[in-house]
């Protein structure tokens, strides 16, 4: 009988140590993952921040830093100093958090919607953002108020307008979500705002190079203010994505079986919806739109630290963070004639071949 | 426990089911019989809470069903469905210890009683050696099995499935229905489970109700109401039950159809 066996196992004790050795493991490994990519981050900063058409070295970089935060340092000359402190850092710093930004968003948008090629990008929300901006840019609107720009609030709306376009248009009479035709309508929505967006660009010549700056994604000219103007909605978006990274684990097993866990999912799911769109517009708004990051990053950090999203989101944060402020690098200095190139176009050309791997090799190992 | 008044359950336009009044007591072993599209499932799906009743009322341990929350309705209730598809590699432990979600609080850590929890519940469904196994990697039955170790992690008193071993092969059948059985002797656990298979009904299942045609038809001890009779109405098939000289349960023998019996529009009657 199937019963005896049952109770014969049922002798031995349980290995309560042997599993919680295990998890510990796994949560060391973690830490040692989180210390090294930090370290990483840490170092590319000041990397770099050294980087570019004025030769800085190092230390100087070092200096301006140290000597901004109030420690006494060797003194450096006030043109050095605008350019790392005002120009460059400022620059490093925010392509690093909206690569932080892209790449959560990314990691919430493929959990939630149980889609690996669900990204800010793919789904059209980053496009839904940047028309929200050139709207905004063509009515005039601008400037800031108390720090705030209205912009990421454009950004947001149009975010917003845009995921929920998506999802209407892929759902199902029975409600649930067809993995294919969520990406097609992504791909739908995102053409037909691009549309849009290039359709103000002709009608308001006044604002052209703003807006191209919007649909290329670029990093070209911003600085502290801007880091000002994304922080609110990335540390919303953030909290908000984390503070749900156990109802993402178990929204992979679908909505049902969510629900019969407990997990409230109507409601879940609306806030992780809300918080990868307002990490989206906020990048979208200082940035414009950037592909790639948060289609990438999150698959890369899966495979190499599992399924769980608490892990998940912090590690491809940091790598995010990691990737773009080098991929924006790349984009100061590639082209010899000094002109700088679009960061989007960096991204895509480093991306595209990268996902096609891993869609290879992951389809291969029949995991999708 | 379960207690159900002039429960009327549809989908948008359609009716499914209608004036239905029945209670489960604590520690009864349920089997919810009925033809493909009687409602089983629609029944089950109102039982858990995803489906909102169009009338009429769910009572779960004296509290409605619909103001229960999330988290004290999981804690109360777990629900094992007919598959479970997960896309992202989690180890088979990972997948039990998301039965403690709704005992969990948001910023604890798990302590060493929730782990406690799974490898218990992986022992009793003989999946202690698929802990680190990505659930992803692992046998449809061995999955369902990790399914169920999941639910009980819940800690429930009430346990729905839902043809929750239909797709199993005979031995992980009995397998299973062993340890409800088991569960259910020693832990009073109650369950209510729909089947397609009736002789793995009437093996089990302490009570058996029969649904068809928008409501119960009949709802009794399985010894009464597992009768020919009722049998061939239900599944509109003549059939005959004998009982088993070994286990002494009723059995019944599918006899087969009459020309004249298959009708343009029967019903999927062989399947049962």
């Amino acid at each position: 009988m199937p019963n005896s066996s049952i109770s014969a196992k049922a002798a031995a004790p349980l290995d309560l140590a042997v599993a919680r050795d295990r998890r510990r493991t796994g949560v060391r490994r973690f830490i040692m993952a989180l210390l090294a990519l930090g370290l990483g981050l840490l170092v590319s900063v000041v990397l770099a921040t050294g980087i570019g058409r004025m030769e800085v070295s190092w230390p100087t970089v070092f200096s301006v830093i140290f000597g901004k935060l109030g420690f006494t340092v060797a003194p450096v000359d006030r043109t050095t100093e605008v350019v790392v402190w005002g120009i460059r850092l400022s620059r490093v710093v925010l392509s690093g958090l909206v690569g932080a930004a892209l790449a959560t968003a990314g990691v919430v948008f493929q959990g939630l919607l149980l889609n690996p090629l669900a990204d800010p990008f793919t789904l059209g929300v980053s496009t839904g953002a940047a028309l929200g901006v050139a709207l905004l840019v063509m009515l005039g609107v601008g400037g800031s108020f108390l720090g705030l720009s209205p912009l990421p609030l454009g950004a947001l709306l149009g975010a917003l307008g845009a995921m929920v376009v998506v999802l209407v248009l892929s759902r199902e009479s029975g409600g649930r979500i067809r993995k294919e035709s969520l990406i097609l309508a992504g791909i739908v929505v995102s053409t037909f705002l691009s549309a849009l967006i290039s359709l103000i660009k002709s009608l308001d010549e006044e604002s052209l190079s703003a807006i191209v700056f919007w649909i290329m994604g670029s990093f070209s000219g911003r600085g502290w203010i801007h880091v000002g103007f994304l922080l609110p909605y990335m540390v919303l978006g953030l909290v908000l994505s984390f503070w749900y990274h156990r109802e993402l684990d178990i929204m992979a097993l679908g909505e049902e079986q969510s629900h019969h866990l407990g997990v409230a999912v109507s409601k879940v799911r609306l806030n992780l919806l809300l918080g990868a769109s307002l990490l989206t517009a906020g990048a979208v708004s200082v940035s414009g739109v950037i592909g790639f990051v948060g289609l990438v990053v999150p698959h890369l950090v899966r495979v190499l630290a599992g399924p769980s999203h608490g892990r998940l989101l912090v590690l491809s944060a940091l790598t995010g963070a990691l990737i773009l402020i080098w991929a924006d690098v790349a984009a100061r200095v590639l082209l010899a004639s000094g002109q700088e190139l679009p960061v989007g176009v960096v991204t895509a050309l480093l991306g595209g071949p990268f996902f096609f791997y891993l869609l290879k090799s992951r389809r291969t190992r029949g995991m999708w | 426990m379960i207690r159900v008044e002039t429960l009327e359950l549809g989908y948008g336009e359609r009716l499914v089911l209608k004036d239905l009044n029945f209670q489960v007591k604590q520690g009864e072993f349920v089997g919810l019989l009925g033809p493909n599209g009687s409602g089983k499932s629609t029944l089950l799906h109102a039982l858990s809470g995803l489906l909102a009743p169009r009338q009429g009322k769910i009572i779960i341990r004296d509290e409605h069903l619909g103001t229960l929350s999330s988290r004290l309705r999981a804690q109360m209730l777990a629900v094992v469905p007919q598959t479970s598809d997960v896309r992202f590699p989690f180890p088979c432990l990972e997948i039990v210890l998301m039965g403690r979600y709704p005992h969990r609080q948001r910023l604890g850590s798990l302590t060493d009683e929730d782990l406690l929890w799974a490898l218990r519940s992986m022992r009793r469904t003989t999946t202690e050696h698929l802990q680190e196994r990505p659930v992803t990697e692992v046998s449809g039955g061995e999955r369902q099995r990790v399914v169920i170790a999941r639910a009980l992690a819940q800690d429930p008193q009430i346990l729905l499935l839902d043809e929750a071993t239909s797709s199993l092969d005979v031995r992980k059948k009995l397998e299973i229905f062993e340890i409800l059985k088991f569960l259910n002797a020693t832990q009073n656990l109650t369950v209510l489970c729909a089947m397609h298979d009736l002789n793995l009904a009437a093996l089990y299942c302490g009570r058996l109700m029969f649904i068809r045609d928008g409501g119960i038809v009949r709802d009794g001890p399985t010894e009464e109401v597992f009768t020919p009779a009722i049998l061939g109405q239900v599944y509109e098939t003549p059939m005959e039950v004998i009982r088993h000289p070994g286990h002494q349960r009723p059995y019944a023998v599918m006899l087969p159809l009459s020309p004249g019996e298959m009708e343009e529009d029967a019903p999927e009657v062989a399947r049962a």
